[in-house]
């Protein structure tokens, strides 16, 4: 096992297109680590780069102690699971598992005994002797793990591997991929576009947009502290709510209401100096229903009053939508997730709100209520380059 | 849905009548060369389709003189090593047109369809010449040659269209596995398309077996003249005595191979093998 480097690593097709741009990161030894990111973003071609199935433009590439820049696949001694399994149809469970072994002239008793100790963990022993044309999406999947598992590779590395089983095995599988990596160890890089697999699954979670790294941090790490708007509307379901707001004599000013801000956060938005106007950005839960709320933490925060345009509950929590004027926030990056919603959550940029109401408030639909805000968790985003003004980020990495 | 109901009775018919005349048109010259091939040469001529008189003379005959045989062992050298050359190179070739990006692909592709489309007795006359001063006239490889020069884009064509169908992600999969490319492509890919290699197979040694511009050009000994050629030279007994019997029964006895060979891998060529290599 070994750590993977990656130093300014950049790809960039024949046909001038720039898919990775200036990527910087450093995996431990040991570490499950996710890309993720909207598809396009370069995720995938960063893990083929690591792979050794695409060529790296500049940069360099080390696993372990060795730069791996110009070595072929097979001498990297890593591991893949693809999206689509990939398994060779024309090959039994038990040979597509010792394919690899087989290749690298392992004895045959002891590719035997890996294969069937993989099969074991994976519970495909009764399988072992059947083609993949015959096994189910589940089975196929844990093959195709099988197959990286009986390796003892430096590291795996994952594209996806479970964006075609449906829910609930994808749930289910993604605990068994977390708990195999827990009692392997093996170093991980794990590729996703599901902002869901991204925070439960890894040690550390780094967002991609176009070609770079926005953020790498520990999945609570990028939910507190997004470095900006895009993080910030990538992570989290339902997405964080972007409301347009104005800035004036040291308060914010939107369709919510005029709400106080912090010293830092005042002085970083007059130190920017590009005018008063803002991107806020709140997340459903920190919204609370205020007759729930004692009189005292109300004060801690603000309230509004607003109609109830539906309500969805969850059982132990009521999800709340509310249309406010003032029209909807904009930025490319907002513009970006809008149009990647296909696959993750959209974020509320528009006027509709989203706030996380405890099960016991009463809201109904048409009906009007207070609103409670806990003003110290929101987030104001510079519209123009989308940084996050009111960061404070305890040793958060952000790529130049 | 109703409607679907009335209709059917008639459309089965319509499609029986229709099935019965693609097989009349297809069948009948050869249920005519079969009968012609049993008849005693007295009633060639009757214009009847059934025998009167039934006879294995033909057959026997043809055997009797080396003339035959020797041509039929010509053909199937001639055709056997045609279509192993044939599909090994182009396997080869039609894998890197299928998968790898190179520079002159586009003018090997071109090169390789004209090559097809060239009409080849146009050919006839240089190739006669170069193979006269080469010492390749009336040999198996004067046959051999210029025969692999027209299967090769056929054989380029078809297996390039089967290597396309095969996912990429088996190769990337072979390749992190620890295969070189060419362990990838004999141990993955080529398995994967074996129906393409026995399809392609099949057509180039259809089109080797059934030359006959070349077998008749560039041969002129028993040495290598090939059955379609020989078949040319058939004469009766005597002069006046007419060979359209024997010529018949030769005829029969080259379709077999070609019969045998479709019906035992008919199965192959139609399965899809590629199913369950991803999720599908």
């Amino acid at each position: 096992m070994a750590g993977i480097v990656l130093e300014h690593i950049t790809k960039r097709f024949p046909d001038g297109a720039l898919a990775v741009e200036d990527f910087n990161l450093e995996i431990a030894d040991g570490e499950f680590v996710i890309l993720v990111g909207p598809s396009g973003c370069g995720k995938s071609t960063t893990l083929n780069m690591i792979a050794g199935l695409e060529d790296i433009t500049s940069g360099e590439l080390r696993i372990g102690d060795r730069v791996v820049n110009d070595l072929a696949p097979k001498d990297r001694d890593i591991a893949m699971v693809f999206q689509n399994y990939a398994l060779y149809p024309h090959m039994t469970v038990r040979d597509n598992m010792a394919f690899a072994l087989k290749l690298a002239h392992t004895p045959k008793d002891e590719v035997r005994r890996k294969v069937e100790e993989a099969a074991g963990i994976l519970d495909l022993t009764p399988h072992l002797d059947r083609k993949p044309a015959n096994l189910s999406g589940g089975q196929r999947q844990r093959v195709a793990m099988g197959r990286a598992i009986v390796r003892d590779p430096q590291a795996f590395l994952m594209d996806e591997p479970l964006s075609n089983l449906d829910a609930k095995l994808r749930v289910q599988m993604r605990t068994e991929v977390s708990r195999l990596q827990r009692r392997l160890g093996t170093t991980t890089v794990y590729v996703t576009h599901d902002q869901t697999e991204a925070m439960t699954l890894g040690d550390r979670v780094a967002v991609m947009r176009a070609g770079r790294l926005q953020q790498v941090g520990a999945p609570q790490e990028l939910y507190d502290h997004p470095v900006n708007l895009f993080v910030a509307g990538f992570i989290g379901s339902p997405a964080m709510n972007f409301l347009p707001a104005a800035f004036e004599n040291g308060r914010l000013r939107s369709a919510l209401g005029d709400i106080e801000v912090h010293d830092e956060v005042r002085r970083a938005i007059e130190g920017r100096g590009s005018g008063g106007d803002v991107i806020m950005g709140i997340r459903p839960e920190h919204f609370e229903d205020a007759s729930l709320l004692p009189e005292d933490k109300r004060r801690q925060g603000a309230v509004f009053r607003e109609k109830v345009d539906l309500v969805e509950s969850m059982g132990s929590d009521k999800y709340v939508f509310f249309t406010v004027s003032g029209g909807r926030a904009t930025s490319r990056e907002l513009e970006e997730l809008a149009a990647d919603a296909g696959s993750g959550d959209a974020p509320f940029a528009g006027d509709q709100l989203v706030a996380r109401f405890d099960a016991a408030s009463t809201a109904a639909r048409g009906q009007e209520v207070d609103v409670w805000i806990d003003t110290s968790r929101i987030h104001v985003f510079d519209p123009g380059t989308g940084e996050n003004l009111s960061l404070r980020r305890p040793g958060s990495t952000r790529a130049a | 849905m109703a409607a679907a109901t009335v209709t059917r009775p008639r459309r089965k018919a319509a499609w029986a009548v229709a099935d019965v005349i693609v097989l009349a048109w297809i069948a009948v010259p050869l249920l005519w060369l079969l009968s012609l091939s049993f008849k005693v040469p007295a009633t060639i001529t009757d214009g009847s389709l059934w025998p009167h008189r039934w006879t294995w003379g033909n057959y026997s005959g043809i055997f009797r003189t080396n003339d035959f045989v020797l041509a039929l062992r010509n053909s199937v050298v001639v055709a056997v090593i045609t279509t192993a050359v044939a599909v090994v190179f182009g396997a080869m070739a039609a894998y890197a047109v299928a998968r790898l990006r190179f520079p002159g692909k586009r003018a090997l592709v071109g090169t390789a369809l004209l090559v097809a489309m060239f009409p080849q007795i146009s050919l006839i006359t240089p190739l006669f010449n170069i193979e006269r001063s080469l010492g390749l006239f009336d040999t198996w490889w004067g046959l051999i040659i210029p025969n692999v020069a027209f299967g090769l884009p056929l054989a380029i064509y078809t297996l390039s269209a089967f290597f396309r169908e095969i996912p990429w992600d088996l190769e990337r999969a072979a390749a992190v596995d620890g295969a070189t490319p060419m362990q990838a492509f004999t141990r993955v890919i080529a398995p994967l398309a074996a129906p393409g290699l026995v399809t392609t197979a099949i057509l180039v040694f259809i089109v080797a077996w059934n030359d006959f511009l070349f077998a008749i050009s560039l041969t002129s000994t028993t040495r290598a003249r090939t059955v379609p050629a020989a078949i040319a030279f058939f004469t009766g007994a005597s002069q006046f005595e007419n060979p359209i019997g024997s010529i018949a029964a030769a005829a029969v006895i080259i379709t077999i191979p070609i019969v045998v060979f479709v019906l035992f891998f008919q199965r192959r060529i139609v399965a899809g093998l590629t199913s369950g290599a991803v999720k599908g």
